[in-house]
């Protein structure tokens, strides 16, 4: 475990994007973890029952099924959250007060509302179709875990384009750009580089909480891994099992915090 | 030693301008008249409202009361379309300003294209005389990032210079560079005064006063104490407070 305790170890070289010695040590302590409860298990285990590694290869595939659910219902959502977020963000530094205000609010609302509460909400609010369309309940999913997504969006917006230096905006005033050029054109493109590690960071963070729909009933990665222990019926598995879907979750959200990191030191130093 | 170029008819005329920040009144009673191609410098200690009175010739702030003119147009006329004054002002800063995710060349061409909607290869052609003309061939294709600060407000020069303005107005724009950088931002200014530009500007530079403006103003506490050629002022002046400054300063 020492190895995951170990602080930062890489240099300031922040232009190489994952560093390839800490994120393979880091990956290693969690194999060795799941290993290491994979044969506590057995060790546990009377002789007659079929060996934990052999039990968690035939769900696997199954499990592995439930993640990549996650990630489409976690992709769908940040696409969501991330359109609503922008207008929602630049409402927020609109000219125009009465817009302002009522961005403002939106956002504050839905940046303190519980995730779980808003899923609860668009689960049971949201009609089963709307015309002809049909809106199944991994997209009311989607639906609900976006309001959150969009609010945090909205702050990393606003945030970004409020951290360029307000002599851009007289600037530019100056040389007859109109507002809206002046946002799009010059503020904007400048302010993205700012938003992206948040941005990241704030994928990373939903991805996880994307197991929070196998609560109101959808087939997820943890659905799936609860009903492969409901079906083995042994509690020797809880420990293993529960870590196999950890790891792949890792795994792919490890990487992310790890680019995030080195953008947000690449990017601390520019202007 | 005046440039000797022609003075034309006024075109930038301020009378009565009056500019307060809620309580706080920063500008009274300013009457200041700029022909084309007049160099006039704005001289005075810092806080007497020189910077605001450049910001609200090209409605970057509105005035509370008076009037300005800028060729003919009413500057604080609420239906003021304000693009289409600040295409004839321009403008240059203290902290240059340079857009910087824009090479130097870019920064130079955006306004002309966006704004103007001039073609682009004809805007490129001329973008690149403007950065050769302030002394920058070479740097067309650096960042703003990778210039010195002299380099960087030549470039905002050149980016002000592409819109083709009437009057350039400048807002102490040597004030954050060091001594040798300052010198050749003012000797591009001292060109563009040389060529009939009308240029309107703040600088603490007293020495670069003399030697170029027409007509010199000393503002003081939000008040125009004084003005005059530039002998007269700086040399003679009549009033104590401008004495007084000038003994500090020079």
């Amino acid at each position: 475990m020492k190895v995951l305790l170990t602080p930062r170890i890489e240099g300031f070289g922040g232009s190489r994007w994952l560093k390839p010695i800490a994120s393979t040590r880091a990956l290693a302590a969690v194999v060795f973890v799941f290993l290491a409860s994979a044969a506590w298990a057995q060790a546990a285990a009377p002789a007659a029952q079929a060996s934990v590694m052999s039990v968690l290869w035939k769900w696997a595939p199954l499990i592995f099924q439930g993640f990549l659910f996650n990630l489409l219902v976690s992709v769908g959502t940040m696409a969501l959250g991330t359109v609503l977020g922008v207008f929602l963000g630049l409402a927020q530094v609109s000219p125009y007060r009465g817009l302002r205000r009522a961005a403002w609010a939106i956002t504050q609302f839905f940046r303190n509302a519980p995730w779980l509460v808003l899923l609860f909400y668009a689960m049971l609010i949201l009609p089963f179709q709307i015309g002809p369309v049909a809106l199944p309940s991994w997209l009311k999913a989607v639906i609900g875990l976006s309001l959150p997504v969009m609010g945090n969006i909205a702050e990393i917006v606003r945030g970004g384009v409020l951290s360029i230096p307000t002599g851009q905006w007289e600037s530019a005033e100056a040389l007859a750009f109109s507002r809206r050029q002046i946002l799009w054109m010059i503020i904007l493109p400048q302010a993205v580089k700012r938003m992206i590690p948040p941005w990241m960071n704030q994928y990373a963070i939903l991805t996880m909480a994307t197991t929070l729909i196998s609560i109101v009933g959808i087939q997820d990665g943890l659905t799936m891994t609860r009903a492969a222990l409901v079906a083995e019926a042994r509690t020797d598995l809880l420990v293993p099992m529960y870590l196999m879907l950890l790891l792949m979750f890792f795994v792919y959200c490890y990487p992310i915090a790890r680019a995030t990191l080195s953008l947000e030191r690449r990017f601390a130093v520019k202007i | 030693m005046t440039t000797g170029h022609h003075i034309g008819r006024p075109i930038v005329v301020i009378e009565g301008v009056e500019k307060a920040f809620g309580a706080v009144t920063v500008l009274r009673d300013i009457n200041m008249t700029v022909s084309t191609g007049e160099t006039v410098c704005i001289i005075g200690p810092s806080g007497s409202g020189k910077s605001t009175l450049l910001r609200c010739i090209n409605a970057l702030a509105p005035v509370t009361k008076g009037s300005i003119t800028v060729d003919g147009q009413q500057v604080n006329d609420p239906k003021l379309d304000k693009l289409a004054l600040r295409r004839k002002v321009g403008m240059v800063f203290q902290q240059y300003n340079l857009f910087a995710h824009k090479t130097a060349l870019q920064n130079v061409m955006m306004a002309p294209i966006h704004v103007l909607g001039q073609q682009r290869a004809e805007v490129e052609e001329r973008a690149r005389r403007l950065l050769a003309k302030v002394r920058l061939t070479g740097k067309e294709n650096s960042y703003p990032g990778e210039l010195s600060g002299g380099q960087q407000q030549r470039v905002a020069i050149a980016r002000s210079l592409a819109m083709n303005p009437s009057v350039m107005l400048f807002d102490e724009v040597t004030a954050a560079l060091d001594p040798e950088t300052k010198k050749e931002v003012l000797v591009t200014i001292r060109e563009l005064a040389g060529e009939g530009m009308t240029c309107i500007l703040v600088t603490h530079e007293m020495g670069f006063a003399r030697e170029v403006a027409d007509h010199v103003y000393f503002t003081d506490g939000g008040l125009i104490v004084e003005d005059g050629p530039p002998a007269d002022l700086l040399c003679a002046p009549r009033h104590e407070r401008t004495r007084a400054f000038l003994d500090q300063v020079l």
